[in-house]
């Protein structure tokens, strides 16, 4: 029997779950297809909004610095109401695990690599660490690790004009494990309450190490490495015992934080009915006329068509492949949708590292209803939409808006696709 | 002479490194000053081939003998900077069998081992080597690392007494009574850590004899001291691979050509190279085309290179030299051969020798035979010891152990920093205390050999980077970038960890920029994203001027209904709770390393 649903999503990241949950709300029938589901891993798990616009910035209302961006971002096509749709599908999916509904206002908090950022949504891990509450921190850094150098974040922390004081301590953790162990088996150890030496688990005797280096701060921040499924329990736990609060600052790959938020966002699709097939690629499509059919997803060699009223490209951007390119040009693989892009490859990217680099907005141009357009501004086809990363438009490394974009474009694209199957 | 003859050497390439070592071992009393970094120049921007002199066994046979000779030296002397990959000449149906045979005639008549492989033979050696391609000559090339080879030779000097002075221009070359007497540096006006200079002055430098070392820019040292040196300084740029497509010195046998040869390094492949002149050896164009033309023409060879992901491209000078008068227009023709100007003989300005022309390969000839003529200036009677005595980590160095078991990091990290440290494996891995993370995954990097770098960069990152290849791998440091950094806090502050960073991060982007597309433009986005999204490094508020105002950003949920604190309990709860078993204090590695106290401005 052939696979048919009201909707197909393309991709596994924020913006194709999130697409997938705005279109489920409909009550029509959503399927999820993704190659691989651990776009994530790479995230920090913040969920950013707008920080800067124009090079300015870091502002505290991010709808207000909306103004400032240029007409073709997708927040200046679609508005402010989708920005706050996107948020409304995220809050209700991830409930409790995450903190900064309760404010228009962006919160600053420190990350890995020290200084804080502009963030709108933060794990309920990160609440406490906030750069705008003013208690004396502390950061906790372990022996075997180099993403995390506590003195550097201590200090830098400091130097981004913080209100509090700062110290940064290196320790050994107290459970040794082979060379170049991740974080996350520190995680895992935390989870478990591994015994140590002489039978102690490791939350107490890591709350022993810690204590010794305490004096007087309010408050500990470690990298996000605080347990995995038990991270609430373990973060508890350590309060209780150092009697202060106990935060995690958000890290790289492999970032915990972010790959509990893509367990929840799938925990959340499977409560809204929504099937899911991953770990084979979308490969093609067929057509008729300027209305999709189905698509084509490659498993173990064979063509196996999707049909579907209503598609969801959200296949991420040069990262996640959503994007391609060649020493030629820039295209979107699955659709070969319009991605408009200088002819000279070195007009692609400045000269300044950290400069306004054109590669960083490349994606599909897309409608007010999330339709991809021709290079002539006509909608590609009338069933397909596009959420999330494939969307050109917006720098949202140096703005600070990664997560935002996703759930903007994907509560229009999914809500829009929901309505229309 | 009752005092020892001193020697002041400008340059940190090959060149001057191998002269100083020399003449240090010499006994002599010699300073090294170089503006950047050592092989600042065109030493750090070569393919890294050494020679096995088949490539001038037709058109300079006197070039192509001195070759195999070095070649041999320094699998000797260097065996830590040297892969013996082996080359191959190979010739497509396209290309003349005259030519080939006249290769095959001039290795022979040189003395580099020589051997025909099929085609279908050098397919099986070079299983990506073009379907069409008709006969091969076999050779010994390799792969030398001009890196590590300079900074050994650098080192040793050291040990002998020398002094090396990194990032000190020279400014000035001072003359007196018509004679070169020395030459005045400024030190960079920034706290490197390293070097006896005072950052930010000038320093005049005295000394018997100077040599002018500076290769392409040997010209502008001899218009300070009054003298011209016509160096032609000719460009070529090379494009490095993400993986080895090719575990053979690849070159294409014909006469000569733009993008003719791939060398294996490392984990990458070069492809190289083109030869055009330029006007100023520091500002010349970097262009796509050059890119295009290596991949494009070096897939006719190795057809997969067309598809395959570049992680960078690099341009480096050439110091090509001939004599006033010979008048060769098209730079390839310029002889290779090296120059040794007497200012005195030449100009009538005694105190002064430039070295220009010659090839990495030959450094140490090169460096043998100048020490010679500067020992013979000076006065001192001291035999060359340079091609017998091993450098620095080459000593002794036949068995890899394995390394997991006894430093207590994972053997293939293990093993690779071996093949880097050589007979110094030791000394770095066996001295560190504690766990010894990898910094840099691409290269296998670990903490203790970052520190090890430290130790003679101070805060120059990209001096750590071409000790020991950190951030020189498929991600361009992504991941490690950071990491090097961070390991500068013990002795530095948070400002000088993030101003050594951003210069590293902003070097690795200038090359970068050259291989922007496919896998390596994805690769470049997902370092953006990192950098700037999850750390913030483009919007730092530590990095701006105007303060931000906390104030204005949320302060938390409970805040806003008064309950601040509430979880964290005050502070006469702390006392109270489980006191435990302490552990050892000492267990802390160092109170420098761990304990970083610091006071908020506000």
């Amino acid at each position: 029997m052939p696979i048919r649903d009201d909707v197909l999503v393309v991709g596994g990241g924020l913006a194709a779950t999130t697409a997938a949950l705005a279109a489920a709300e409909s009550g029509k029938k959503v399927r999820l297809v993704a190659h691989k589901k651990s776009t994530l891993r790479q995230a920090s798990g913040l969920i950013d909004v707008l920080g800067y616009a124009d090079g300015d910035g870091p502002h505290a209302d991010p709808y207000a610095a909306m103004a400032d961006l240029s007409e073709d971002h997708p927040y200046r096509i679609l508005g402010e109401e989708a920005v706050r749709e996107g948020l409304r599908i995220f809050d209700e999916a991830v409930g409790e695990m995450y903190a900064g509904g309760h404010t228009d206002t962006n919160a600053l908090v420190p990350t890995y690599g020290g200084t804080v950022k502009p963030t709108a949504r933060y794990p309920a891990s990160v609440a406490p660490g906030l750069a705008s509450i003013d208690e004396d921190t502390l950061f906790v850094g372990f022996e075997g690790t180099t993403d995390f150098a506590a003195n550097v974040v201590a200090e830098h922390v400091a130097n981004a004009g913080v209100p509090f004081e700062t110290r940064g301590v290196t320790l050994p953790f107290p459970k040794r494990f082979r060379a170049d162990a991740r974080l996350t088996r520190f995680a895992k150890a935390l989870d478990e309450d591994e015994r140590v030496d002489r039978g102690v688990g490791v939350r107490r005797a890591l709350a022993d190490t810690v204590r010794e280096h305490t004096s007087g701060e309010d408050r500990v921040g470690f990298p996000a490495m605080l347990g995995d499924v038990h991270g609430d329990e373990v973060r508890e736990d350590l309060e209780s015992r150092l009697g202060m609060s106990v935060f995690e600052v958000p890290t790289g790959p492999p970032s915990l934080l972010g790959l509990k938020l893509e367990d929840r966002l799938f925990d959340a699709l499977d409560d809204a009915g929504v099937r899911i097939a991953t770990g084979n690629p979308a490969v093609g499509y067929e057509a008729d006329g300027d209305r999709i059919e189905a698509v084509y997803v490659d498993q173990k060699g064979s063509r196996v068509p999707y049909h579907a009223e209503q598609f969801v490209l959200a296949t991420g951007g040069l990262v996640g492949k959503g994007i391609d390119s060649d020493r030629e040009g820039v295209t979107e693989p699955l659709f070969d949708c319009h991605v408009p892009h200088a002819e000279d490859r070195y007009d692609w990217s400045e000269e300044a590292a950290f400069g306004d680099h054109a590669f960083a907005r490349f994606g599909v141009v897309p409608d007010e209803e999330m339709r991809p357009t021709t290079a002539s501004g006509e909608p590609q086809f009338e069933n397909l939409r596009a959420a999330g990363g494939v969307v050109g438009g917006a720098d949202v490394a140096r703005e600070k808006s990664a997560s935002g974009v996703s759930l903007a474009t994907a509560a229009v694209a999914g809500g829009r696709a929901g309505e229309e199957a | 002479m009752t005092e020892t003859p001193s020697v002041l050497v400008i340059g940190g390439g090959s060149t001057g490194c191998g002269i100083v070592r020399d003449l240090a071992m010499r006994g002599l009393d010699v300073t090294l000053v170089e503006k950047g970094n050592l092989t600042h120049g065109t030493t750090g921007r070569m393919h890294g081939l050494l020679h096995s002199g088949g490539r001038y066994a037709v058109s300079d046979q006197a070039s192509a003998k001195e070759c195999i000779d070095e070649n041999r030296v320094l699998r000797r002397i260097a065996s830590h900077c040297v892969e013996m990959t082996g080359g191959l000449f190979v010739q497509r149906p396209e290309d003349d069998d005259d030519y080939f045979q006249k290769k095959l005639d001039g290795c022979r008549e040189c003395g580099i081992p020589a051997e025909v492989l099929s085609g279908e033979e050098a397919r099986e050696m070079e299983p990506y080597l073009a379907k069409d391609v008709k006969r091969a000559i076999r050779v010994p090339d390799g792969a030398v690392d001009p890196f590590r080879l300079c900074v050994a030779n650098a080192a040793d000097a050291i040990d002998h007494g020398a002094r090396v002075e990194t990032h000190a221009e020279v400014v000035d070359v001072l003359v007196e009574d018509g004679e070169i007497i020395g030459v005045e540096v400024e030190h960079q006006d920034k706290d490197l850590g390293i070097g006896e200079g005072e950052p930010g002055t000038r320093e005049k430098l005295y000394a018997d004899y100077v040599v002018n070392a500076t290769g392409a820019w040997a010209g502008q040292i001899g218009e300070m001291a009054g003298v011209e040196v016509a160096v032609r300084p000719s460009k070529g740029v090379m494009t490095i691979m993400n993986v080895r497509q090719v575990d053979t010195v690849v070159n294409r046998c014909r006469p000569k050509g733009d993008a003719d040869i791939i060398v294996p390094h490392e984990t990458t492949c070069i492809l190289g190279t083109t030869d055009e002149e330029v006007e100023d050896p520091e500002d010349y164009p970097e262009e796509g085309w050059e890119v295009d033309l290596m991949i494009d023409t070096l897939s006719e060879l190795v057809p997969m290179l067309s598809e395959a992901r570049t992680i960078r491209s690099f341009w480096g000078v050439r110091p090509l030299y001939e004599p006033p008068g010979t008048g060769t227009t098209d730079p390839t023709d310029i002889t290779r051969d090296f120059f040794l100007l007497d200012h005195g003989d030449r100009d009538d300005l005694p105190g002064m020798a430039s070295i220009v022309g010659g090839k990495l390969t030959t450094y140490r000839l090169m460096a043998e035979k100048i020490s010679d003529h500067v020992c013979e200036k000076v006065g001192v009677e001291a035999e060359c010891e340079t091609a017998d005595v091993p450098l620095p980590g080459s000593s002794d160095f036949s068995v890899l152990r394995d390394w997991m078991d006894e430093f207590g990091i994972r053997s293939p990290v293990g093993r690779r920093s071996a093949q880097r440290l050589g007979s110094r494996t030791d000394e770095v891995l066996g001295g560190w205390d504690g766990p010894n993370p990898t910094v840099c995954e691409c290269e296998a990097v670990t903490q203790a050999e970052i520190h090890d770098a430290l130790d003679h960069s101070g805060t120059d990152l990209n001096a750590v980077r071409i000790r020991t290849r950190a951030s020189m791998g498929n991600c361009q440091g992504a991941f490690c970038c950071h990491r090097m950094a961070n390991e500068l806090i013990g002795d530095y502050s948070e400002v000088v960890v993030r101003d050594s960073l951003d210069e590293l991060y902003q070097e690795r982007w200038k090359g970068e920029r050259h291989g922007l597309w496919g896998e390596q433009l994805s690769q470049a986005m997902l370092k953006h994203l990192l950098h700037a999204t999850t750390m913030n490094r483009d919007g730092d508020p530590a990095a701006s001027d105007e303060g931000v105002d906390f104030a204005a950003f949320d302060t938390g949920a409970s805040a806003a209904v008064g309950a601040a604190g509430d979880a964290a309990g005050d502070d006469t709860d702390r006392a109270a709770t489980d006191g435990g078993e302490r552990r050892d204090a000492s267990r802390v590695s160092s109170d420098s390393r761990s304990d970083g106290g610091h006071h908020a401005d506000s």
